[in-house]
Order: structure tokens, then C-alpha cells, then sequence
């Protein structure tokens, strides 16, 4: 492009509408440079200002007295050795029943969404008749519009009796209710992506296998899903980053009980409900305040390394891919 | 259920500054208090026109929070203002808020109906709390676990509770939490053996536990309320930062008149005359 209008300097004789395409050729892509620019100064800006924020947690006397990292991560002498509880008499910020319940929360959601959405998405593109495919992907893809809140809420109201009848719990909102309304959430993300992946994959590769003498279901498996793999990684990633973020269905489904426990039938406290039950109420500028920017600093760079992981990943994937197509 | 909304709205109300308003009056925080809030504002602004009152809940942190970052001219509070922030509001405006205590509430224990338990005494609220008793049998009941529930410690009931009930300990990890009481008052209506608390303007649909005192068993009744006599009685609040004039003084004249009192009584809650 950029030899495209040196060009057009060189030349002064083109004609007026030659040069008004031009101009707007340019127009066009200083607004779009722009617009990228924005976009990422924006995101910038929030990091750094989060950053900040958290960094009370180091710099001041105070925030590092009461919040100091070994008093996050490790045991606490007393009967319990990990809590979280800010508002007390002498605060107690460990972040490891934050850390598990997210991580439970988080697993129960991907091990119910990821299977229910790939394979979803995998009927959807080779094998539902084309009517019904019509009828399913806008269906599905209309469930990602459902606002989380009122998912939470159909979680807390309808699910919560069901799920702990069906898994004999004794408490009504636990892990593996906010995990299962979670999964509500992420499906229709993870089966979007996977199904738009899969469709990607060029008709000349089905064709192949099965003139090879496939069947319908072997052509799916063997073909079709590994060529759209890195797709179908990017839905499970992109599935995952809104799992652990999530934060209304969480904090309505999982009762926030700050307890260390691996068991799916106990209460569970995320990363991210944590931030939105206390937020409204620190003041400004105090430890706890400081504690939430910190909290979400450590969600930001979850994400930010499975991202990390998940691309050189693909990359490693696409490589075999193509390495053996060649 | 729009208490559930809460932290959502906390959080885009705290992060909002407050525009300057001619003729509006902002008021914020307990949860508690918002449905008399709001009830206060329709019938004041019915009586005066040109002012409008803007009521939102968020919890009583919430709205002292919002009180200190000059988002909002009243903050409701169901507890009183902690010495820290009196003090950091005190730096801020330069000079000392000031305190209304404009109706009383008595904080309810609810169980579920079909729960034996009808009364327990605060030692034993406490321990269950602290989690020392975790069965419903240490306390006369069936042999079940306690499912207790407590609200988000954004919440005035939260430190009353915490202050007035676990004598400032801490809740024990397996004390569930829920955003609002409407919440909390859901879950104990749907969990045979649950626990909760809240305040007794929403207590439907469940039963009330009374407060045992050696003999003696207090109903969180209007009189027992009113009386003082039931132990876990509090004071509601409007917090200000300096004394009220203009359209705030009417306002609070308003929420303290016999009509505005009388609100209180229908609202659920008692007048502190």
C-alpha cells in the first residue's frame, strides 16, 4: 500500500476520481490505525491503573502490615490458617480460599462446557441436517445473550433445590451449582468459536477422506476436529477467561463461604465475587481497597498466562499441520 | 430483588462522581433501608415537586463510602459509623457528621418453617455462628447440619451482627454469604435446615426465631422492639456531613414528622418516637 501511494505522487496525472479514492483509501486506514490505537492505550491504561492501585499493597506502611504477602499465602497461626476476612477486628486476607474456589468452580464449569460445546458444535457443523442446523446455531448462539445475572438467579431460584437433591448436598449453593450455571454461561462462547472453526476447515479435506473411503463419522473425528483444533483451543481459552471472571452467577450460585475444601458439595469464594461483594463497600485507598486491585491483578494475569500457553500451543499444532501437508 | 443487583450497581455507583444537582437529593446505602427510603421520597416528593430524591441501597459501607467521595448528601446506615471513617469525614469536610437516627429495627434470626427450633439464646446464635455447634440436635432440633447463611460484609446488618452476636469474632469459613437479605431470605425459605438473619421488615414466609434470656423468650415484636427489651434491637440512620439545610433539612423534617414516622410503621419497621 505504501508503494501504492508513492506511486500516486509520482504520477500527478490521474484522474480527480482516481484521487479521491485515494484520499479516502487513506482516510480510511488513518481511522482504523486510530481506532487500534485507541483500543490498546485503553488497555493499557486499565493495567496500569489496577496496577496501581495494588501497588499500596508494597509501597504503604500500612497496606503491607496488614496484607503482606506471607500473610496472603501462607498458613496463619489460629484454628483456621486460611480466611478471608477483611472486615475483623484484625483482618485476615489469605487469598488460598479464594484461589481454590475459583480453581473449583472454574474446573467443575470447563469439564461440563467444554465437552457439551465441542461436541455440540461438532454435530452442528458435519452432521445436523441443514434445517436443523439452521434451527440450532441461532438458538444457541442466542443463550450467550442471557445476562449473567439472570442466570445467577436461575441458578439460585430453580437449580439450587434440583442439583442438591440430584447430588444428595447438604447445603443448596455450593461449587457444583455455580459451576453448572457458569457452564450455562460458557457453552454457547465455547460452541460459537468451536462451530465457526470447524466450518473454517476447507471442504477439499472432508471431501479427500472420504473419497478415501471414510465414513461420515471417521471423516469428524479424524479430520475435520484435528484440522480445527487451534480454533477449537482458542473457544476453550476464550471459555475459560470468562469462567474464571465471571462474577453475578458466582456470587448468587456459590454460597462465598471462605472455606479451603476440595469437596464439590461445599460452598465456595472466587476471585472475582470477592472484588464485586466488596468493592462497593471499602473506602477508598485503605488495605482492603488495595487488596481488591490486587485481587484483580492476579485474575488478569491467570488469564494472561493461559492465553501465553494456549498460543505456543496452537502455534505447535498449526506447525505439525502444515509440516505434514507439505 | 433488587438487592441482588448490588454489588453491580456498587460498584458503577462508586465509580460515578456525583454531578453537582440543584433541587436533587442523593441518598445511599443500607440495603435495610431502602424500601423506606423510597417510600419517604414518594410521599415527600408529592408534597414538593420541585425536588426530587434519588434513593439506592448497596449496603451501609456502601453508603458511608459514598458519603467520604462526596457521591451522595445522605448515606443510610442500619449501624453506627465506625471511629475511622467519622474521623476521615470529619478531615475531609472539615467538620463532623452528623448522626439522625430516623427509625428502629430489630435484627431477626429465620429459620424455616417446618424447623422445631423456635427460640435460641444469643450464646447459642454465637457458637453456630463461630462454628462451634454445627447441628441442628446440640440445639434441640432434628439431626441435621446448620446451613447458616450470613450477608456480604459490605452489609450494616453484617457488623451488627458480627459486633452485637459474635462479640466481634469472626464468622466461621463454612458461614455462607448471600448479596442482600431478600437473598438470604430465599435461600432459609427453600432450605429446611437453614439459618439466616435480616432485618424484620423482611421476614415473610419464614419463621422468626425469638431471642431466649434465661426463662424468658423475646419475640422481635413491635413492642419488645420499640421497648428495648429484645436484645438485638438497632437504630437506622441517616449520616450527613454537616448539619442538613435547604431542601436535606426538609427532607429529614419530613422522614421524622408523624406522617414520616408513620411510613416507618407501614414499611415494617418502628418510629423512634
Amino acid at each position: 500500500m505504501e508503494q501504492g501511494l508513492t506511486q500516486a505522487v509520482a504520477a500527478p496525472r490521474l484522474s480527480a476520481a482516481a484521487r479521491r479514492r485515494q484520499l479516502r483509501e487513506k482516510a480510511v486506514a488513518g481511522f482504523i490505525t486510530l481506532m487500534a490505537f485507541t483500543g490498546i492505550a485503553a488497555l493499557i491504561l486499565i493495567i496500569v491503573f489496577v496496577a496501581k492501585e495494588a501497588l499500596a499493597l508494597f509501597t504503604d506502611a500500612e497496606a503491607r502490615h496488614e496484607a503482606s504477602l506471607s500473610k496472603m499465602f501462607l498458613a496463619q497461626e489460629g484454628r483456621y490458617p486460611f480466611r478471608w476476612q477483611p472486615v475483623s477486628g484484625t483482618p485476615k486476607v489469605s487469598m488460598i480460599p479464594l484461589f481454590v474456589g475459583t480453581l473449583k468452580i472454574t474446573v467443575v464449569s470447563m469439564l461440563v462446557a467444554v465437552p457439551l460445546g465441542v461436541f455440540g458444535a461438532l454435530f452442528v457443523a458435519e452432521f445436523a441436517p441443514r434445517r436443523l442446523r439452521e434451527l440450532l446455531k441461532p438458538v444457541i448462539e442466542l443463550l450467550a445473550g442471557i445476562p449473567s445475572v439472570v442466570l445467577g438467579f436461575f441458578a439460585l431460584m430453580v437449580l439450587s433445590p434440583v442439583v442438591k437433591n440430584l447430588f444428595h448436598l447438604d447445603r443448596p449453593l455450593n461449587g457444583t451449582l455455580a459451576g453448572l450455571a457458569l457452564a450455562l454461561a460458557i457453552v454457547p462462547v465455547i460452541f460459537t468459536v468451536s462451530e465457526d472453526a470447524l466450518t473454517a476447515v476447507p471442504r477439499s479435506y472432508r471431501e479427500a477422506s472420504l473419497a478415501l473411503g471414510a465414513t461420515l463419522w471417521e471423516t469428524a473425528w479424524k479430520v475435520v476436529l484435528p484440522a480445527a483444533a487451534p480454533g477449537i483451543l482458542a473457544a476453550c481459552v476464550l471459555g475459560f477467561g470468562r469462567a474464571i471472571g465471571e462474577t453475578m452467577i458466582v456470587l448468587m450460585a456459590s454460597g462465598n463461604a471462605d472455606i479451603v475444601s476440595w469437596s464439590l458439595g461445599d460452598s465456595a469464594r472466587s476471585l472475582s465475587a470477592t472484588i464485586a461483594a466488596e468493592m462497593g463497600e471499602v473506602v477508598v485507598g485503605s488495605p482492603h481497597y488495595a487488596l481488591l486491585f490486587f485481587i484483580g491483578v492476579e485474575l488478569f494475569i491467570f488469564t494472561f498466562v493461559l492465553n501465553m500457553i494456549a498460543s505456543t500451543w496452537t502455534k505447535k499444532v498449526l506447525q505439525r499441520l502444515t509440516g505434514s501437508a507439505s | 430483588m433488587k438487592s441482588l443487583l448490588k454489588p453491580l450497581l456498587a460498584v458503577l455507583l462508586v465509580a460515578l462522581p456525583a454531578a453537582a444537582r440543584a433541587g436533587t437529593i442523593t441518598i445511599k446505602g443500607s440495603d435495610t433501608m431502602v424500601i423506606l427510603g423510597q417510600r419517604w421520597a414518594e410521599a415527600f416528593m408529592k408534597k414538593n415537586p420541585a425536588i426530587k430524591v434519588q434513593v439506592t441501597g448497596g449496603g451501609s459501607g456502601v453508603g458511608l463510602a459514598a458519603l467520604q467521595n462526596g457521591t451522595t448528601d445522605i448515606a443510610m446506615s442500619s449501624r453506627e459509623m465506625k471511629k475511622p471513617e467519622a474521623d476521615k469525614l470529619k478531615a475531609r469536610y472539615k467538620s463532623p457528621p452528623v448522626q439522625r437516627s430516623v427509625a428502629k429495627d430489630g435484627v431477626t434470626f429465620y429459620v424455616h418453617q417446618a424447623n422445631p427450633v423456635g427460640a435460641l439464646t444469643t450464646e447459642q446464635l454465637r457458637a453456630i455462628y463461630v462454628g462451634d455447634l454445627s447441628n441442628w440436635k446440640q440445639v434441640g432440633g432434628a439431626d441435621a447440619p446448620i446451613v447458616a447463611y450470613s450477608r456480604e460484609n459490605s452489609s450494616g446488618t453484617y457488623v451488627f451482627v458480627k459486633d452485637m452476636v459474635l462479640d466481634g469474632e469472626d464468622f466461621a469459613p463454612a458461614i455462607q454469604t448471600l448479596p442482600g437479605t431478600a437473598a438470604v431470605v430465599n435461600a432459609v425459605s427453600k432450605e429446611k435446615n437453614s439459618l439466616g438473619y435480616g432485618g424484620a421488615a423482611y421476614a415473610e414466609g419464614i419463621k422468626e426465631l425469638k431471642v431466649k434470656k434465661g426463662n424468658e423468650e423475646i419475640a422481635p415484636s413491635a413492642d419488645n422492639i420499640k421497648s428495648g427489651k429484645y436484645p438485638l434491637a438497632r437504630d437506622l440512620f441517616f449520616y450527613l456531613r454537616a448539619e442538613p439545610t435547604g431542601d436535606i433539612k426538609t427532607f429529614i423534617d419530613f422522614a421524622l414528622s408523624p406522617e414520616g414516622q408513620a411510613i416507618v410503621t407501614q414499611v415494617g419497621y418502628f418510629p423512634v418516637k
